[in-house]
C-alpha cells in the first residue's frame, strides 16, 4: 500500500498535449454538469440527479487508465464517466431528459447511464449494488480467459455496506481482474467518512482481503491516472484485484436539490480552494503549457458541445407509450401481463 | 421414459445442460466438495472441475450478484441458494438488479441466469428455515418464477430456465426431492408461463403449485375414488408469468375453485389467483373461491404445532366439502 500524490510539471510536448486533452475533458464534465443543474431547475430533468462537480480530475484520470476493451461499472454519480468513456453527450443529456434518444431510451435516467457500445455497464442507484455485478463481469472475463479488466467505481459510503465486503472477499479468492475505485469525497450525503467508517483511511480496508491498495490525490489528474494504471495492469497481467482510493471534494450538495446546509463556510472554502479544474487551468498557465486565452477557447468549444447536447435532448421525442412493455423480458413469454392501470385483466364481457 | 426422483431429474438435467453448453456453470454454497446440501449436484465437481462447479463463501448477496454480472456478459450461471430463506440475503441483487437490468437499461443486456432454491416447511426446521417466500419474486416484473411439482416438470422447466435469456427463480421443495415419476427422454423444454391441467375433472377446480400441486393430485384421486367427486387440478408451474387463462378456463367448466398454497394466506399467491378468478369467471362462480394456506405464524419447531400450521391433504378435503356443500353440489359427485 502506498499513498501517492504527484505534481509533475509538464515538460515534454507529449505531456503538454496530454494535459491539455485532460483539461478539455475535465472542462466538458464541469460544463455539462453545470448545464445539467440548470436543466434540473428548469424541470427538464426529473428524479434524483447527482453531479461530478469537484471530481473531474478523478473521473478523467480513471478513464485514461482503462482501455476500450475494459468494462466499467459505476454508482449513480455517473454523468462524467459516461462522457469521458465515450457516450455521446447528446444521448447522455437525452437520457437525463427521459427521451427516446437517450442511451437507455429514457428507461434509466441520471443514475443509470449504460451503453454497451462503450462497455459502461451502469450506473447503479442502490449503494453497493454494482460491486457484486462488477465482480461477476470479472468472473466472466476470467472464465473465458480474456484480458479485459473491470473497473468498479463507488463512493466512500459504500465501504460500509455488506456487498463491499462480500465482493472484495470473492475478488481475492477467485483471482478476479477487477479494480475497485473508492471515490472519497468525504461525504456520504451529509454523513462524513469519520462518522460512518471505523477505518476512515478507506484504502486500508483492502488489507482484510489481502488486496493491494493505494490512496491518491483525486484532484490531480495525472496522479489518478498513474495510480489507476498500476492497478489496471496488475489486474490485467496478474489477475489480481486492487483497491484504489481517490480523495477529492464535492463542490455542491449530494444531489442537485441539496443546499448542503450541513457544511461550514470554511469547509466549502477549502473544497473550492482545491477545485481540480481551476487548479489544472492555473498549472497549465504557470507551466507555460497554454495561455489563458487558449484555455478560454477550449472552454468555448466545450460550451458548444454542451449546448448541442442540450439541443439534441430537447428535440428528442418522449418515448412512445406503446413501447412500455418492450423491455420486461428478453425471451418472450406467454401470459406476461401487459395491462395499463385501468385495463381489466380480461376483456370486459368475455 | 424413465421413472426417477425429482432430485435425479434435476441432477441429470444440470449435467446434460453443462455438457451441451460450455457457458452453463454452477455456483453456490457447498455445491462442489460437499456435493450440495440436498445432493442435487453430486458428482458434478469431479466431472466438470471447479471452474464450472464453483463453491462460494457464505455470501448470498455477493455470489448471487456475481452470477448476475457474469450473465450480463453472456454466461449462463445456475446459482444454488441452499434454501429460499437464505435468498432474502440476496434480495437486493435479485429484485433490484437481476430483475431490473434488462428493462432499466433499455434492453441493452439481458441476464440469462437461474436461481435454484428449495422452499418448504414440515422438516422441523423452525421459523427461519421453513418459509415460502416465492411471492416476493413472483411479485417482481423482470423475473420469471417457476415451481415444478413433478420430476418431469423439474426437468422440462429446468431446461427452459437455463435456456431462457431472463433471470429465472426456480423453486424446488424439500418435500418433493424424493418423490418419483416418469420423466420423458430427450431434452424438450417446457414453456415458461404455462400452467398445466394435471388432472381433468368437472365438479371443482384445485389450483396449486410445487408441493401443494402434488398434494392436490393425491386429494383429487381420493375424492374420486371415495366420494365420486370429480376434481380438476391446475398446476400453475409458473408463478410469473401467471397463466390466468388456463385457470379461468377450468373454473368456467367447474364453477368453483379452491386454491392450495404452502405460504401465508394474506396477500399470498392464492389471493392473486382468487382475484383473477373473480375478474375472469365471476359469472360462472357458484361459490366463493376458498384458499387453503399456512397458518399465519412463524412456523414452530414442535411437530404438533408444525403439523397444525401447515396445510394438509385433509385440510383440502375439508374445504372442498365446505365449498360443494355451500352450493348444494356435493350430491353431484356422490353416486
Amino acid at each position: 500500500m502506498a499513498t501517492t500524490s504527484r505534481k509533475r510539471p509538464a515538460r515534454s510536448a507529449k505531456n503538454a498535449e496530454e494535459l491539455l486533452g485532460y483539461y478539455r475533458q475535465m472542462l466538458l464534465v464541469r460544463r455539462f454538469e453545470e448545464r445539467t443543474a440548470q436543466a434540473y431547475t428548469e424541470a427538464k430533468i426529473g428524479g434524483y440527479c447527482h453531479l461530478n462537480l469537484g471530481e473531474e480530475a478523478t473521473v478523467v484520470g480513471l478513464m485514461a487508465a482503462i482501455e476500450e476493451r475494459d468494462y466499467l461499472f459505476t454508482n449513480y454519480r455517473d454523468h462524467g464517466y459516461a462522457l469521458i468513456r465515450g457516450m455521446d453527450p447528446g444521448r447522455v443529456m437525452a437520457e437525463l431528459y427521459g427521451r427516446q434518444d437517450g442511451v437507455s431510451k429514457g428507461w434509466g435516467g441520471s443514475m443509470h447511464l449504460f451503453d454497451t457500445d462503450v462497455r459502461q455497464l451502469g450506473g447503479y442507484g442502490i449503494v453497493g449494488g454494482q460491486l457484486p455485478l462488477a465482480a461477476g463481469a470479472a468472473l466472466a472475463v476470467s472464465y473465458r480467459d480474456g484480458d479485459e479488466v473491470v473497473m468498479c467505481q463507488m463512493g466512500d459510503g459504500t465501504t460500509n455496506i455488506g456487498a463491499f465486503h462480500e465482493t472484495l472477499n470473492i475478488a481475492t479468492l477467485w483471482d478476479l481482474p477487477i479494480v475497485f475505485v473508492v471515490v472519497n469525497n468525504h461525504l456520504g450525503m451529509g454523513t462524513t467518512v469519520e462518522m460512518a467508517s471505523a477505518e476512515p483511511e478507506l484504502y486500508k480496508r483492502a488489507s482484510s482481503y489481502r488486496m493491494e491498495s493505494a490512496r491518491v490525490d483525486g484532484n490531480d489528474v495525472i496522479a489518478v491516472r498513474d495510480a489507476a494504471k498500476v492497478a489496471v495492469e496488475r489486474a490485467r497481467k496478474e489477475q489480481k484485484p486492487y483497491l484504489l482510493e481517490t480523495v477529492s471534494g464535492r463542490l455542491r450538495g449530494h444531489s442537485v436539490v441539496d443546499p448542503a446546509a450541513y457544511r461550514s463556510k470554511d469547509e466549502i472554502a477549502a473544497v473550492r480552494a482545491q477545485d481540480p479544474v481551476a487548479g489544472l487551468h492555473d498549472r497549465l498557465v504557470a507551466d507555460g503549457v497554454a495561455k489563458a486565452e487558449d484555455l478560454a477557447g477550449v472552454d468555448a468549444d466545450v460550451h458548444r458541445i454542451v449546448k448541442a447536447a442540450v439541443e439534441f435532448a430537447d428535440k428528442s421525442p418522449a418515448p412512445e407509450v406503446s413501447s412500455l412493455f418492450d423491455h420486461t423480458y428478453a425471451s418472450p413469454v406467454p401470459n406476461d401481463s401487459r395491462r395499463l392501470p385501468a385495463d381489466p385483466l380480461f376483456p370486459v364481457g368475455a | 421414459m424413465a421413472v426417477m426422483s425429482y432430485r435425479q431429474a434435476l441432477h441429470d438435467t444440470l449435467r446434460a445442460e453443462m455438457l451441451r453448453d460450455p457457458d452453463v456453470f454452477l455456483m453456490g454454497e457447498e455445491i462442489g466438495r460437499f456435493e450440495g446440501s440436498y445432493k442435487i449436484t453430486a458428482g458434478l465437481l469431479d466431472e466438470f472441475g471447479p471452474k464450472r462447479v464453483r463453491d462460494t463463501p457464505i455470501a448470498e448477496e455477493g455470489f448471487t450478484g456475481a452470477a448476475v454480472g457474469a450473465a450480463m456478459l453472456g454466461l449462463r450461471p445456475v446459482v444454488e441458494i441452499m434454501t429460499i430463506n437464505f435468498s432474502l440475503l440476496a434480495l437486493d441483487q435479485i429484485v433490484n438488479h437481476a430483475a431490473k437490468i434488462y428493462g432499466m437499461f433499455g434492453g441493452q443486456r439481458s441476464v440469462p441466469m437461474v436461481i435454484r432454491t428449495p422452499g418448504g416447511g414440515g422438516q422441523q426446521l423452525a421459523a427461519t428455515h421453513s418459509q415460502n417466500v416465492e411471492l416476493f419474486y413472483a411479485f417482481t416484473p423482470g423475473l420469471k418464477v417457476v415451481a415444478p411439482s413433478s420430476p418431469a416438470d423439474a426437468k422440462a422447466l429446468l431446461l427452459a430456465s437455463i435456456r431462457d435469456n431472463d433471470p429465472v427463480l426456480f423453486l424446488e421443495n424439500l418435500a418433493l426431492y424424493n418423490t418419483k415419476g416418469e420423466v420423458p427422454d430427450g431434452d424438450e423444454p417446457a414453456e415458461i408461463g404455462r400452467a398445466a391441467v394435471t388432472r381433468e375433472g368437472t365438479d371443482i377446480t384445485l389450483v396449486a403449485y410445487s408441493r401443494m400441486a402434488h398434494v392436490a393430485l393425491q386429494v383429487a384421486e381420493k375424492l374420486a375414488s371415495e366420494e365420486g367427486i370429480s376434481a380438476e387440478v391446475v398446476d400453475l408451474r409458473s408463478l410469473r408469468p401467471l397463466d390466468r387463462p388456463t385457470i379461468i378456463e377450468s373454473v368456467k367448466k367447474t364453477s368453483c375453485a379452491v386454491v392450495l398454497e404452502d405460504d401465508w394466506l394474506t396477500y399470498g399467491i392464492g389471493a392473486e389467483v382468487a382475484a383473477s378468478i373473480s375478474d375472469g369467471a365471476f359469472d360462472y362462480l357458484d361459490a366463493p373461491v376458498r384458499r387453503v394456506a399456512m397458518a399465519e405464524v412463524p412456523l414452530p419447531y414442535a411437530k404438533s404445532l408444525e403439523l397444525a400450521a401447515l396445510p394438509s391433504a385433509n385440510d383440502v378435503v375439508t374445504v372442498v366439502h365446505q365449498t360443494l356443500d355451500a352450493v348444494g353440489r356435493r350430491s353431484v359427485g356422490a353416486h
